[in-house]
């Protein structure tokens, strides 16, 4: 009898399924994100012309991104806690230096050239602001009282600030949803949401007016009348459009991408990856891939429901958040509802940085779900 | 209480997590349905819309241009034909910049500022990625010369076209006319389709008439590109149809005859062969050389024409409008004769001027001592005016201008040209329209020796001249003998017949005095008949440029030579059964037998040799 049920409890666990347990990782957020790197793979052996260079590069980036993913779910969400504030600083100090020192890439100044290699300190920050938020948060009481919302808004506009200044207006707004989206989950009060939601508001026109930038202005013009410049500043967002809507409902079929593959379609690969998928597949397919990101972040935030301490639900709450906002921009500024901004499309845009953060996020989120802690008492 | 305090938040945390996470989530698929809801419309609503825009982007129809059709004299000689040229082209879309490329090109080749500007009008109307010719006719030299610096232009390049091309130049200019580059007006009314990759339309002559017939019919190709326009695959093809061949009645051997024969006159010399009703001549002098058009005249060469006295634009075939002077006498002859007015044996004594009833105005005759006693035949053949002011006062105008319409005056004559001139026939009515005046009885006389407020073109003169020789039947010129379109003869469509009635004999007695004219003694128009086995019927005219005041003499030397008399010949051979019927108007050459009449001998000396070889 007790060999038979350790039998049973054998079978149901299988080798596989034993295995991602010791290595710490959630089957249902693996299956949905491995989907998404499997429709990665179809979209760039398309949109590259059938080549394979794109997809070995992509491959050796996930890879990479896979194993810190694993490296993370295998650490206790306790030590994210401990280093939070440290790797926040480190964080900021990286952010000053690019600004110092940094490389100008596509007029910007994001990358930090460490001899070695080069990297994005505005990707890490992606992750740690929220963890020095929540690390903070989950230090006082909750809800947290006006000083602690103070103080925890100076940490969001640091980094914020920072990159605004490099200029990356895509990245300081997923800077700052992530920390605000801990603020959030932590119980500020509503009234205090919308009034700060209508303080931004009234501020727009001001930032609009002194800080922003010429081309910043221009893709927000272009957003509401693309065909103003047809064959200048809204011609990326007409042939997206074009691309998508001549998809129709069932899609041209899989590599059927005329507005890529002619190169109509600028950056097809990269930020506007969806006007493809959405060409190829149809409506159909966008609904599968919506709901696809849609089980994703629905399970991201089970995963948060059922973490055991504040630091580790408010981190895992705000990491999907950011992935749901790395998903609504990219697709909303590809459909030509929001201002082209350059967020990828999660998972699926081909490039190496935004892979590495949200993979090192669902490693978190593995972490914070496997981890289980006894309760005290 | 640290612990108490603990577990109270506790509760309260999960409770206002959860609760934050669901409203969240509920946000979230609220707003993912939003994007549902724009791919919806993007993809379902305006998808056919998209559809079309994507299909447009990446498939690109090139126009094919059809090869002019051939313009051929009688005899197949060629007058209009396509040469290969070299032509520097741009495709604008594969130039970064265009200002800086068009200003490193006018430095490398001389390109004239008119050029640059027809090319920018021509970019206008181009779809994505056509190319646009901006200099034609290339010489080796400039070939050469691009062919060097042709990396440092990209988006530039030299292209092999057909370009028109007119042998014998200045000599049918009027009639075959010239192809040029196509204006803004014109294009409005274009099919846009047909002239997608041709650049030029007939302006002038059979050129304009014939446009459509010779133009042929654009082909396309369907192409994919890419976004640079480079093509990656050929979907379809449809050739072009080349345009049809023409070939026109005119004998260029003839035309050279009588445009070399009116020397350095301006003038008109129209023949009409008189079996079918082809235009064997059309000489309008001074003219220039259509091949200046082709590519493009030049504004200096343009206003060196414009501005020239000779107006070698000017058609005077069809739009130069002059007096007939004496060469209307057989037709009112012949009306006088069919309303009965007079009869072949009524004389007249002339006594060098003619008088109105009651009236002091002389009306003087040529001959200022007058012709004494003249009938019809002798009033013809010496041209007395006297005789045709008492013919013309006993007819009427009504009676005039009703008869000399059916042969044509003071309407087009049908010539398949554009920009026929009616001349002007006068009658009552015309002078109440035109002049808001009574008609007068002195005008009439005038009207009865070709002055006054007649005119006529010399196309309108030939013909009426070609219906006499007919006796009656009405001749429709025309130039266009023969349409070929792909080897197979097209049916043209010819005025139906018309005759005029008339007497036979009152017919044949004023073709017999236009024989005298030439074969009499008297005869105005004699000395053309020496050396000719055949009859040449003809009558001479000066027409009036500047009219002599009641107590003045018109002497030749003493006037300007722009003020001369218009010197005027019509005549047919042979007599007994013509062939060839001929208008010649030479301007200021005073004297219609000296000038005019020589220069229509010679054309019908050749014509019924070559008719004879034949």
């Amino acid at each position: 009898m007790k060999v038979e049920l350790r039998a049973e409890q054998f079978k149901e666990h299988t080798l596989i399924g034993c295995l991602l347990r010791k290595l710490h990782i959630d089957i249902p957020l693996l299956a949905g994100l491995l989907i998404l790197l499997l429709l990665s793979f179809m979209m760039l052996y398309s949109t590259g012309n059938k080549e394979t260079t794109l997809l070995i590069r992509q491959a050796a980036r996930m890879g990479i991104a896979g194993i810190l993913m694993i490296v993370l779910a295998h650490i206790d969400p306790r030590q994210f806690q401990r280093f939070s504030i440290l790797l926040y600083s480190i964080g900021v100090v990286l952010l000053l230096a690019v600004l110092l020192v940094g490389d100008v890439g596509k007029g910007a100044q994001r990358w930090l050239d460490l001899g070695f290699f080069r990297f994005q300190p505005s990707e890490m920050i992606k992750i740690t602001t929220p963890m020095m938020i929540a690390w903070y948060l989950s230090g006082h009481e909750i809800p947290p009282n006006w000083r602690h919302i103070l103080v925890a808004t100076g940490f969001i506009l640091i980094p914020t600030f920072l990159i605004v200044r490099q200029p990356d207006l895509g990245t300081s707004l997923l800077v700052a949803s992530s920390g605000a989206s801990v603020l959030y989950f932590a119980g500020l009060s509503w009234r205090f949401l919308i009034g700060t939601t209508l303080g931004l508001a009234a501020f727009a026109p001001v930032y609009w007016n002194f800080y922003m930038r010429e081309y910043q202005k221009d893709r927000v013009l272009t957003l509401f009348n693309p065909e103003a410049d047809p064959m200048g500043k809204g011609y990326h967002i007409i042939q997206s459009k074009i691309a998508i809507g001549s998809g129709g409902v069932y899609g041209k079929g899989w590599q059927g991408n005329t507005q890529s593959q002619l190169d109509f379609l600028p950056e097809s690969s990269t930020d506007f990856i969806f006007a493809v998928f959405a060409e190829e597949f149809g409506l159909l397919g966008c609904l599968g891939l919506l709901l696809v990101y849609i089980f994703i972040i629905a399970r991201g935030f089970y995963i948060a429901v059922q973490a055991q301490d504040t630091y580790g639900r408010l981190l895992a709450g705000s990491l999907v958040c950011t992935f749901f906002v790395y998903a609504f921009v990219n697709i909303g500024m590809v459909i030509g509802i929001l201002p082209v901004v350059g967020i990828p499309l999660p998972l699926i845009s081909y490039g190496g940085t935004s892979m590495v953060t949200l993979f090192a996020g669902f490693g978190m989120l593995m972490s914070i779900h496997t981890h289980k802690k006894v309760l005290p008492g | 209480m640290r612990r108490h305090q603990a577990i109270k938040d506790k509760y309260l945390e999960n409770r206002i997590f959860l609760n934050r996470i669901v409203i969240l989530f509920i946000f979230m698929s609220l707003l993912m349905v939003g994007l549902i809801g724009r791919l919806y419309y993007l993809q379902v609503a305006a998808h056919s819309q998209y559809r079309n825009m994507a299909t447009n982007n990446r498939i690109k129809v090139t126009s094919i241009p059809p090869t002019r059709g051939i313009i051929y004299d009688t005899h197949g000689r060629i007058l209009a034909q396509n040469l290969p040229s070299y032509s520097l082209e741009i495709i604008p879309e594969q130039v970064a910049d265009m200002d800086d490329t068009l200003q490193r090109l006018q430095l490398a080749l001389t390109i004239p500022q008119e050029k640059i500007d027809a090319f920018k009008k021509q970019r206008k109307r181009s779809k994505h990625f056509d190319s646009i010719p901006l200099l034609l006719q290339l010489s080796d030299a400039d070939v050469a010369r691009f062919a060097v610096l042709r990396h440092t232009f990209p988006g530039v390049d030299i292209h092999a076209r057909l370009i028109r091309h007119y042998p014998y130049a200045e000599l049918a200019a009027h009639v075959v006319g010239y192809v040029g580059s196509i204006n803004e007006q014109e294009l409005k009314t274009l099919p846009e389709a047909e002239y997608r990759s041709i650049y030029t339309i007939g302006k002038v002559g059979i050129e304009r008439s014939y446009e459509d017939i010779l133009r042929g019919h654009a082909g396309y190709s369907e192409i994919e590109t890419n976004a640079q326009g480079k093509p990656i695959n050929e979907l379809a093809t449809i050739e072009s149809t080349p345009g049809a061949d023409i070939y026109l009645a005119l004998d260029i051997d003839l035309q050279k005859t009588a445009y070399d024969a009116l020397a350095d006159y301006n003038g008109g010399v129209v023949a009409i062969d008189l079996e079918a009703g082809g235009v064997l001549v059309q000489v309008s002098k001074a003219s220039f050389d259509p091949n200046l058009f082709v590519s493009g005249i030049s504004y200096t060469d343009y206003k060196a024409l414009n501005s020239s006295k000779n107006r070698p634009l000017f058609d005077r075939v069809l739009r130069g409008q002059y007096p007939p002077g004496s060469t209307f006498k057989p037709f009112i002859g012949l009306a006088g004769l069919e309303y009965g007015a007079k009869d072949t044996q009524q004389t007249l004594f002339c006594p060098g001027y003619f008088q109105l009833p009651h009236k002091s105005h002389k009306y003087r005759d040529w001959k200022k001592w007058g012709h004494g006693k003249v009938n019809l035949d002798i009033a013809i053949t010496q041209s007395c005016d006297v005789y045709f002011y008492d013919l013309s006062l006993a007819l009427g105008i009504d009676k005039i201008s009703g008869f000399l319409q059916h042969f044509g005056f003071g309407q087009k004559t049908g010539i398949d040209l554009k920009g026929e001139k009616t001349g002007i026939l006068p009658s009552r009515e015309w002078k109440r329209i035109h002049r808001a005046q009574v008609w007068y009885p002195g005008e009439t006389l005038i009207t009865g020796i070709g002055q006054g407020f007649t005119q006529v073109t010399p196309m309108q003169l030939a013909r009426a001249t070609a219906t006499l020789a007919k006796k009656g039947s009405v001749v429709t010129p025309y130039l266009a003998e023969r349409i070929v379109e792909q080897g197979r003869e097209v049916d043209i469509k010819r005025a139906g017949h018309k005759q005029v009635p008339l007497k036979p004999s009152n017919v044949e007695y004023i073709m017999n005095a236009m024989v005298h004219v030439v074969h009499s003694a008297r005869g105005t128009a004699k000395r053309i008949a020496k050396g000719i086995d055949y009859q040449i019927a003809g009558k001479t005219g000066t027409a009036q440029v500047y009219t002599v005041k009641q107590n003045e003499e018109y002497n030749e030397k003493e006037i300007a030579f722009n003020l001369r008399d218009h010197a005027l010949f019509i005549a047919f051979a042979p007599a007994d059964n013509p062939k060839i019927a001929v208008a010649v108007i030479a301007e200021h050459g005073s004297h219609g037998s000296s000038v005019a009449a020589p220069i229509a001998a010679a054309v019908i000396k050749q014509y019924l040799q070559t008719k004879l070889d034949d």
